[in-house]
């Protein structure tokens, strides 16, 4: 399949960007690495009359560690978590996230933002966004993570506004993180998912963050499983609780009820590696 | 809609084409460079057989707009060893071998029965050839995961497996290449 014929624009910054997305507004796209939107627009399950490559806008990669939070263009690719020991050493749950993102081949050429944008409910940067308070930049303002994800596919970003940046607080401490998934196939979308980091001070959790992918058409935030988690209630209960609230829908790819239970496991093991002995 | 002109390197010489703006670049490899080791199977992004290297990273052909690559390096399957009586594109760099020879990679695909049809191999020899690149020594279980991105349909898995460990042997040098199959029937 091929996609429908659409004019290409490469802007070199991103006041050249925006104005081309206020011109065309919803006739517009914005494309960066391309590995979901290309192939939507390759299955024709959308198309754009304009798409907008930001790939030549320089001002949008990289990452900065500035005090206290790590500053990710939005451009940047998901490669770079994998790689990059900066990204390891102050946000540990991105390093962790980043080789769950679809295959090296993909990540290569993904970027950030561009998932965190796309939001898929099954992909692990918006939920590591969520579990972590990161800051979304959109122009002059910027959205909180629990702000910014509305539902499948969908954000707070208007057809005109573009993602630019997305700044993840740097904890300090013992810092440990984990993702773990389940999956039809490695790379495939995650069943269920979960991304948690941990600060352990003296033996114990100090303080927690614990969000969950798959089971609802946002990333979910798990506030009173990390409540427990840091009162020091079982691991097993802490993962109960993450999964307390939520009531995923039956797919072809799993019943709500499979999720459910999945994400209560993926949670325990997640919580298994970063706290266990 | 305009076509562009679209200027890049692919296989170390500089190359040029027009494309649609909607034209993939494993399309244009194929259809305007004439490139066509380079399979397009899904074209979309999940079996792996478009695989090139893009600025050195390996990546989805058809998942790249041609012109999104002006400018940038190509590497595709012809460039990881050229083919046997034809264009020499290879040679990329100076341990590369002479046309018609095989790389590690291919040579362990051959060995070990990693491929079958062949239609998916071009998209494995470079995935294995950049995975390999950055992972010189791997556990199976990263092989596994390296192999994830790309798709056989007829061959099965083992055979591929096995290939990427033997092209692990063969890159080394610690072992020398097995004479291809002289008494063979």
């Amino acid at each position: 399949m091929k996609p429908a014929p659409f004019e290409y624009h490469s802007p070199a910054t991103v006041a050249e960007a925006l104005a081309l997305l206020r011109e065309h507004g919803d006739d517009a796209k914005p494309l960066a690495g391309g590995q979901s939107l290309v192939p939507m627009l390759a299955l024709r399950l959308t198309r754009f009359a304009h798409l907008v490559d930001l790939n030549g806008v320089g001002a949008l990669a990289g990452v900065e560690l500035q005090p206290e939070r790590l500053h990710i263009g939005s451009t940047t690719r998901q490669r770079v978590l994998e790689r990059d020991a900066t990204v390891a050493a102050a946000v540990p749950l991105l390093a962790r996230a980043a080789p769950h993102i679809g295959h090296f081949q993909i990540r290569n050429r993904g970027t950030v933002g561009g998932s965190l944008a796309h939001a898929d409910p099954a992909s692990e940067l918006p939920a590591v966004a969520v579990a972590l308070d990161a800051e979304l930049v959109v122009g002059e303002r910027t959205v909180a993570a629990r702000d910014f994800f509305t539902g499948t596919w969908t954000t707070t970003l208007a057809d005109d506004e573009l993602l630019t940046a997305a700044v993840f607080p740097v904890w300090s401490g013992d810092v440990r993180a984990a993702v773990h998934e389940v999956a039809r196939r490695n790379g495939d979308f995650a069943l269920a998912g979960a991304a948690i980091q941990v600060s352990v001070d003296d033996g114990r959790v100090a303080r927690a963050a614990i969000a969950l992918f798959g089971l609802d058409s946002t990333p979910v935030r798990a506030l009173d499983a990390e409540a427990a988690l840091v009162a020091g209630e079982s691991l097993a209960a802490v993962a109960a609780l993450a999964v307390r609230d939520v009531e995923p829908n039956d797919d072809i790819h799993a019943t709500g009820a499979q999720r459910r239970r999945i994400g209560a496991a993926v949670v325990e093991r997640a919580l298994q590696e970063v706290c266990g002995g | 809609m305009a076509d562009h002109d679209v200027a890049l390197t692919v296989n170390g010489e500089p190359r040029r084409g027009r494309a649609e703006a909607r034209t993939t670049l494993a399309d244009f490899l194929r259809d305007e460079l004439g490139l066509t080791g380079t399979h397009l199977a899904c074209e979309h992004g999940v079996c792996g057989s478009c695989t090139v290297l893009f600025d050195g990273d390996a990546v989805r052909a058809c998942l790249l707009f041609a012109v999104q690559a002006a400018g940038h390096e190509v590497v595709t399957i012809e460039g990881i060893a050229p083919a046997p009586g034809g264009p020499d594109r290879g040679a990329l760099d100076p341990g590369a071998p002479d046309r018609g020879a095989l790389g590690p990679v291919q040579q362990a695909f051959m060995e070990c029965h990693g491929l079958q049809c062949g239609f998916c191999t071009p998209g494995f020899v470079v995935s294995v050839s950049a995975f390999l690149d950055e992972c010189s020594d791997p556990t199976d279980a990263q092989i596994l995961d390296g192999l994830s991105g790309n798709l056989c349909r007829c061959t099965g898995y083992q055979g591929i497996v096995a290939a990427v460990r033997r092209a692990v042997e063969l890159r080394s040098g610690a072992l020398p290449a097995a004479e291809p199959s002289e008494s063979r029937p």
